[in-house]
């Protein structure tokens, strides 16, 4: 039986991937994240895997690029402005069809901002973080376990749609520590270029010689490449969006919110039942691709929608698309690093039942 | 009939979309060569820069990767860590290497990765059509440049293999030339050792090539090994600048 | 029954270390809970807390706006803290560091003069766990015996030849409150 252990969100996320068969993390230092780094540092070593310290964000994601070029589980790991840097080298892993991990524990922006929580990335990560026309796979999880289960599922995810996934979290997620049952260590590392016909692992002179590029100057060419990855992420968004529904049944107001201030407007939601007030939660666990229709489903139902988050109001933007504007969309924020009381969310879950 | 001539096996059959009178066809075949002799193509993995070269991947029959623009030593660090057996070496020209991804250039030497890079200097950046790169010399007039590059306000050229010299984790590091008959075999020995070096895990080695672009020189091919000579060379003198493997043999 | 502590005061003076040992005891019984530190760019010195969540539910937001339980060993956590205490909470006030008494009349107050203690026994930087060792002998959010293999299993191996003494400081805290 697998045993409870008591870790923080980024230690989750570093082990879980570990356990995955992840043997290689490039990263550079930047709070609120560096116990990624930390962890990689002291296990890699001890399974032969790769931990290195790279000059900048740049190379590290061009390490990233580099090693998810010869089919193995790469990954890396900043915190806001440190993403930004990554964003060429993600537009290069879309453009090339290479699957990787980039976790992004957001603080406050823009700028060097704060090194408090934030969303305030939200818009960068599922719009396409780079030049040109694509999208990442961007997971968010709410809890410590979903840090650990999410970093499997984005390997997982971008295996299969050959894309870049993210694990986008917050300061306050990488920082707490809960309790969690990591995922079992049944991944060979040894196995996983196999599965990759497209790998640059060398030709052995078995087959002609593979190539990992974005570089099409024929401008054919190069629609039709864009044309065959949109079909796949018609794909992605048809069979892999995923939510969670609470207290959704008899809802009258939706709150829709993810990682930290789900956790917060869930205590205000329980505060809301016990005054009578009909409120329940759609919490998107996917963000890239978005719940759109768990979210129209419920615009049938529901008088409005709520939605809690840490920038100023880049989801409720996709809340609003998803439901076509059908029922008014309003919002609860904090930005800068602040985080919203359970009081401030409930306040204004009772203006919504009004 | 005995074949006295003949391609280089690491090269592909793709036609080489390089200017008349450009060296980096030559190089290209300098680099299949050291492939070929030491028998390592099919454990070879190749990194295509941006730049002039960014179709390399095309040319040569080793499994290749395209990088962004500078982040070729970053790339093939990724590589090399996922897989130490295999050779890696990257292709880059001045643009690329000695500014957009000088840092990437100067930490991945400081780091010793067991790589080989080919350096083109032409002094110029090529595919753009012809801009002032890091290593124009003074005075020379490019598109960016067009009364000269005046050290006042762009600097002076940047000369790789001395500032990579005063590292101390390169293995080997020389500058070489193609410009005459001569200098394409010192050339050539240059970028075996720097293969062989990894081969035998003995370290980083970079071999620069002072190169030509009589496109965007504005001179003929003759001319353009002429200006090698003449003006290049003084400022960018050849020789070995750093070779560990030397000392460690003593 | 959901125990929502804080524990507040300089950097360096373990706080964060006291509130994970006392998570480790709540996960050692198979508890729900939830362990927050605040985070900045000081190492040590500057303010420094953590929030300790210990349910039967599943914790829903980790951050606590109204801790039932609250640890201060400097007076500016008390200032910033005292008026958010839940009305029947208790507050934990190492007195040998804190001059003056809480103002709330609506909670229960022990006062410890825990630096003074740990000083006494030579183990001048272990008030946090004569704290802790008060915290959990009169709430019981954990059971007390299960500090000592919380402790085992948190403490770092550097600092593994403390494990007596800080069992002893969280042992003298337990005997304080017994009295």
């Amino acid at each position: 039986m697998s045993t409870k252990v008591l870790m923080k969100g980024n230690e989750a996320i570093a082990e879980a991937a570990i356990r995955c068969g992840c043997r290689h993390y490039f990263g550079y230092p930047i709070t609120p994240q560096t116990e990624i780094a930390a962890y990689m540092s002291k296990r890699m070593p001890k399974i032969g895997g790769t931990f290195l310290q790279a000059e900048s964000e740049i190379a590290a994601i061009n390490m990233v690029y580099g090693c998810a070029s010869t089919g193995r589980r790469a990954m890396t790991s900043s915190s806001s402005p440190g993403i930004s840097l990554k964003a060429e080298g993600m537009s290069y892993l879309a453009g090339a069809d290479l699957p990787a991990l980039i976790v992004n524990v957001q603080r406050g922006g823009p700028g060097l901002g704060g090194i408090q929580p934030s969303q305030s990335d939200y818009f960068f990560m599922t719009r396409g973080p780079g030049h040109g026309d694509f999208h990442i796979i961007v997971l968010a999880p709410a809890t410590v376990q979903e840090m650990a289960d999410m970093t499997r599922l984005a390997f997982e995810l971008g295996e299969k749609y050959r894309m870049p996934a993210m694990l986008l979290a917050d300061g306050t997620m990488g920082q707490m520590m809960e309790p969690v049952v990591l995922p079992e260590d049944t991944v060979d590392p040894e196995t996983i270029p196999a599965t990759k016909p497209w790998a640059t692992t060398g030709t052995q002179m078995k087959r002609p010689h593979n190539i990992v590029n974005s570089l099409y100057l024929k401008p054919d060419e190069l629609e039709k490449t864009n044309y065959e990855r949109f079909e796949r992420y018609a794909k992605l968004e048809k069979e892999e969006c995923r939510w969670e529904e609470y207290l959704m049944d008899d809802a009258e107001v939706c709150v829709v919110s993810v990682g930290i201030t789900a956790r917060v407007a869930k205590n205000a939601i329980v505060a809301a039942r016990k005054e009578g007030i009909k409120v329940g939660m759609i919490r998107p666990i996917t963000l890239y691709p978005f719940p759109k229709a768990a979210l129209a489903k419920a615009a049938a139902k529901v008088k409005s929608f709520l939605t809690v988050e840490l920038n100023m109001g880049q989801m409720n933007e996709d809340v609003k698309l998803a439901i076509n504007c059908s029922k008014p969309v309003n919002m609860c924020n904090r930005v800068g690093g602040m985080i919203p009381s359970a009081d401030e969310v409930l306040a204004a879950i009772r203006k919504e039942a009004k | 009939m005995a074949i006295v001539f003949q391609k280089p096996k690491a090269l592909t059959d793709a036609v080489l979309h390089y200017c008349p009178g450009c060296t980096h066809g030559i190089v290209h075949r300098l680099v299949a060569e050291a492939i070929d002799e030491l028998g390592i193509e099919g454990r070879t993995i190749g990194i295509a820069p941006v730049g002039c070269s960014v179709m390399a991947y095309d040319y040569f029959r080793c499994d290749m990767i395209e990088a962004s623009h500078g982040r070729a030593p970053a790339v093939a660090t990724g590589v090399k860590r996922s897989m130490p057996d295999n050779i890696v070496f990257t292709y880059q020209g001045d643009g690329d290497l000695a500014s957009i991804g000088l840092c990437e250039t100067v930490s991945t030497a400081c780091r010793g990765e067991n790589i080989t890079i080919i350096f083109i200097n032409n002094a110029i950046y090529g595919m753009t059509g012809g801009q002032m790169a890091p290593t124009s010399l003074i005075g020379q007039v490019t598109q960016t440049s067009p009364y000269g590059r005046d050290p006042k306000t762009q600097g002076m050229p940047i000369r790789i293999c001395e500032l990579l010299a005063s590292l101390d984790a390169p293995a080997y590091l020389e500058r070489v030339a193609v410009n005459s008959v001569a200098h394409v075999r010192q050339a050539k020995k240059a970028i075996l050792k720097a293969f062989r070096n990894q081969v035998e895990g003995k370290g980083f080695s970079l071999v620069e090539v002072v190169s030509t672009c009589p496109t965007n020189w504005g001179l003929t091919p003759d001319k353009a090994c002429q200006f090698v000579e003449e003006k290049m060379i003084p400022f960018y003198p050849l020789g070995c600048y750093k070779d560990r493997t030397a000392e460690e043999a003593k | 029954m959901t125990y929502e502590t804080i524990m507040a005061g300089f950097g360096g003076q373990g706080l964060l270390f006291s509130g994970k040992v006392l998570a480790h005891a709540a996960l050692l019984e198979n508890k729900e809970l939830s362990w927050l530190p605040s985070y900045g760019p000081e190492m040590r010195g500057g303010t420094c807390n953590c929030s300790v969540i210990i349910s039967d539910e599943p914790v829903g937001s980790p951050i606590i706006a109204h801790p039932n339980v609250l640890m201060v060993m400097n007076e500016p956590s008390l200032d910033k803290f005292e008026d958010t205490v839940a009305p029947g909470g208790t507050i934990f006030v190492d007195s040998a560091l804190i001059g003056r008494k809480v103002r709330r009349t609506d909670v229960e107050v022990v006062y410890i003069p825990a630096t003074k203690m740990a000083t006494e026994m030579e183990a001048k930087s272990l008030a946090n766990m004569i704290i802790l060792g008060a915290i959990v002998e009169k709430l019981r959010c954990v059971d007390p015996d299960k500090i000592e293999q919380a402790l085992r299993e948190t403490i770092s191996a550097r600092k593994a030849n403390l494990l007596d003494l800080n069992l002893k400081a969280v042992a003298a805290g337990r005997a304080f409150i017994r009295g």
